[in-house]
């Protein structure tokens, strides 16, 4: 007889997921990456994006830009979550401000020759990519913008022989006078 | 922290870890040596300020360090080795996450030149007790050690409480360095906890629950974590208001169990009054719980009709199951003190005299009811028994997990705040015995009781010896159903009766076996005997291991299946084999 059962209420939820960029700044000390690394895998939270560098070496800061998905209650719980690590200064929402700039950075590099390879520069020239390595056969392009640019040029870029991506990942900063 | 006025000192690190303990007004802690804690346990036998008690194994360490501070409200401290040491700390460290306990562990660790050599006894402490810890520290150099140290007890003791950890390499316990008493700047300038409640919203609060026709207060641990005077105010607002109250496992004994609003615990074994004033209410004053899913049922059903106000400390526990209206964060007595305050000055008593008489009817269907038997214990009469027999006494209570813990939450009633200790969040087997221990360190003279289980009881069964060592006359009151209680329960109910693996056919007999560890072995197998039986076990002033035989397949009732609503409980009366198999059928569409 097939009978399941369970000791938890098992609901499924319905509420659309939600991309949000988070600014997060820590206490640049051993092991600070790893809590904030394993809140996520350890809450089952998503990491679409994650940059790390230090960004006050003075004051030991360092800089964390997550970018997740999830439902509006799972964000609020990640930013209090995140909030409350004792080596966390502050957890701000990108996203949430709607005041942010996002950039990223990719290095593209793309083998071809003959047609593939003129359209390759013509399409790296309409995006404002700039070439930072090439040979007789292939480019290295490096390309800034929001995601879903290089996203798209990276798209193009495949069927003209796209090799392989390198990408840093989401850096965002908030519009005007203000810091965070 | 306060500021006193030692001058800097040159000392070795494990003079300093010693220092500190005492700086910080410890006066016990609970360990267990080995090779990397050795300079520390040289430092601890040569003084007499901190009093160190063995046990026979880390977890039990971790365990008596939780008793002791739930049962006093300081932290407990624990002191154990690298390796096996630590990572057999990591159950009471995440029992104490999930508890709210208090706890600062020092471990041991390899000299730092072998670290991530592999080496002997050597574990990523910091990595595997991250997640199980508020917050721990790797201290690679002896002159951070004192700023660690103090950090760490602050971290522990303010805020939400949780576990700590301070890993300690061998070297460093021997290195020469500066120690400084405890301050300020010992502190990430990034922790700081919020203890005052934001004034707007807790004149939201009070206005709705002025206006309030069908309250009701759902207290929780966050107010015996805040300290006495929480309690005190909590029953001065229940007093002002006239509302009625409930509380999660964790939170009983904040409000008195024979004071007259009391409606007795809620969840999954909760009251059926407790139940459905939750989910029958217009206004739900939620004070340091957390929406745990053994309270909610399913969170879709949850109190539909409710306006929601949450008072935590821990702004992660707002809107993570619940979502709720008027979220204010802070300290639990703090918010309850201006709470209150605002109250009096603003608001009237409001009329619920109607929502009580709608709740007389439900505690009319006497929830808690069981078959009496004049042959065989019931479990429920062993656990009233020990209640009436121990009333006025001092005493403290601690249970293993199982059924017997929900049967010890229903029927013994708490009257003051810090006197029960269960393992809530975590729900580790094991915990009451050496939690006892603690229990009985901190408070000498108190009687002190662990409600156990036969199957739990053996999982930590080693602490007797520390018992009997330290002349700690706690009482393991066993009821031995001979199974796994709540997991039989749950097999019979869910999974067919196939009782899988939870019956013990070979339990030791528990009588001859206290008598090995040199406690006291006491047994009851009829009602008739039982009275005199507890009532020796309460004179002997020697540990007992009391062997209380008692029904093998009765159930714990009354109770919400899963995928079930508040007020979709299972009631004793109820529970014929149809109804309870029609109850959880229902449920099956769900999992």
């Amino acid at each position: 007889m097939n009978q399941p059962a369970s000791a938890y209420f098992i609901e499924e939820r319905h509420d659309p997921s939600e991309t949000h960029t988070l600014a997060v700044l820590v206490q640049n000390e051993p092991g600070v990456l790893a809590r904030v690394i394993g809140l996520f895998s350890g809450r089952g939270y998503n990491i679409e994006s994650l940059t790390v560098s230090e960004t006050e070496s003075q004051k030991h800061l360092s800089r964390i830009t997550i970018v997740t998905t999830g439902t509006p209650m799972v964000i609020e719980q990640i930013k209090h979550q995140l909030d409350r690590m004792v080596p966390v200064y502050r957890v701000v929402d990108m996203t949430q401000s709607g005041r942010a700039i996002e950039r990223e950075l990719a290095m593209v590099k793309v083998h071809g020759v003959g047609e593939h390879r003129v359209e390759a520069l013509r399409l790296a020239d309409a995006f404002r990519a700039r070439v930072i390595d090439a040979t007789t056969e292939s480019f290295v392009f490096e390309i800034t913008g929001n995601t879903s640019k290089i996203n798209q040029f990276i798209d193009l870029m495949r069927p003209l022989g796209l090799v392989e991506v390198s990408r840093t990942g989401v850096a965002a900063i908030g519009r005007g006078p203000e810091g965070m | 922290m306060s500021e006193t006025s030692h001058k800097p000192d040159q000392m070795t690190g494990a003079a300093m870890i010693v220092r500190a303990l005492i700086d910080h007004g410890v006066k016990h802690i609970f360990g267990y040596p080995g090779g990397a804690v050795l300079p520390i346990y040289d430092e601890i036998f040569q003084q007499d300020s901190v009093e160190h008690i063995l046990v026979r194994h880390e977890q039990g360490a971790g365990h008596a360090a939780e008793g002791y501070a739930r049962s006093t409200g300081k932290p407990g401290v624990a002191l154990v080795t690298s390796g096996p040491g630590a990572t057999n700390m990591v159950t009471p460290l995440t029992d104490a996450l999930m508890d709210s306990i208090p706890l600062v562990c020092i471990t041991g660790q390899v000299p730092t030149h072998l670290i991530g050599n592999d080496a002997f006894q050597e574990c990523d402490t910091v990595g595997i007790t991250r997640p199980c810890t508020k917050h721990n520290w790797l201290v690679r150099d002896v002159n951070d050690l004192a700023k660690v140290l103090h950090e760490a007890f602050y971290v522990a003791t303010t805020g939400r409480p949780g576990p700590v950890v301070v890993d300690v390499p061998k070297d460093v316990q021997f290195a020469v360095g500066t120690y400084h008493p405890p301050r300020k700047s010992d502190v990430h300038i990034s922790y700081a906890p919020r203890v005052k409640g934001d004034a707007n919203q807790i004149r939201k609060a009070v206005a709705l629950l002025a206006s309030a026709k069908r309250p009701v207060i759902y207290s929780g641990g966050g107010v015996i974590n805040s300290g006495r005077e929480a309690s005190k105010l909590l029953r001065e607002l229940v007093e002002i208001t006239g509302f009625p109250i409930t509380s999660t496992l964790m939170g009983l004994g904040a409000y008195p169990a024979t004071g007259k609003n009391w409606l007795g615990m809620l969840g999954m074994h909760g009251t059926y009054e407790a139940n459905m004033t939750m989910h029958d209410c217009d206004v739900m004053l939620c004070v340091g719980a957390r929406f745990d899913d053994r309270i909610t049922g399913r969170t879709d059903a949850f109190s539909p009709g409710s306006k929601k106000i949450h008072i935590d400390i821990d702004p992660s526990s707002i809107n993570k199951n619940i979502r709720v209206d008027v979220p204010i964060i802070g300290d639990c007595g703090n918010i309850l003190g201006d709470l209150l305050q605002v109250f009096k000055a603003e608001a009237k008593k409001p009329d619920v005299k109607e929502w009580w008489q709608q709740i007389a009817k439900w505690r009319g269907r006497n929830s808690l009811y069981y078959r009496k038997n004049n042959d065989i214990i019931m479990p429920q009469y062993a656990v009233q028994r020990l209640f009436e027999l121990t009333r006025g006494k001092d005493t403290y209570i601690t249970t293993e997990v199982g059924q017997h813990q929900m049967w010890a939450a229903q029927f013994f009633g708490f009257e003051e705040p810090n006197r029960w200790m269960t393992s809530g969040g975590l729900g580790t087997m094991g915990y009451g015995l050496p939690c006892a221990v603690g229990v009985q360190v901190a408070h000498p003279n108190s009687l002190v009781i662990d409600i156990a289980g036969d199957a739990s009881v053996q999982m930590t069964i080693q602490e007797m010896s520390t018992a009997v060592q330290y002349e700690l006359p706690i009482k393991i009151f066993i009821l031995n159903n001979q199974y796994m209680g709540m997991v039989r329960q749950w097999q019979q109910l869910l999974h067919g009766n196939r009782l899988s693996h939870s019956y013990t056919e070979a339990l030791p007999d528990f009588v001859k076996l206290a008598e090995a560890y040199g406690c006291v072995g006491l047994q009851a197998i009829k009602p008739a005997d039982l009275d005199g039986a507890i009532k020796e076990m309460i004179s002997v002033k020697r540990p007992v291991l009391f062997d209380c035989r008692v029904a093998a397949l009765e159930n714990c009732f009354p109770m919400i299946p899963s995928g079930k609503a508040h007020n979709e409980m299972l009631l004793p009366e109820q529970a014929t084999d149809e109804a309870t198999a029609a109850a959880f059928a229902g449920g099956k569409a769900l999992v």
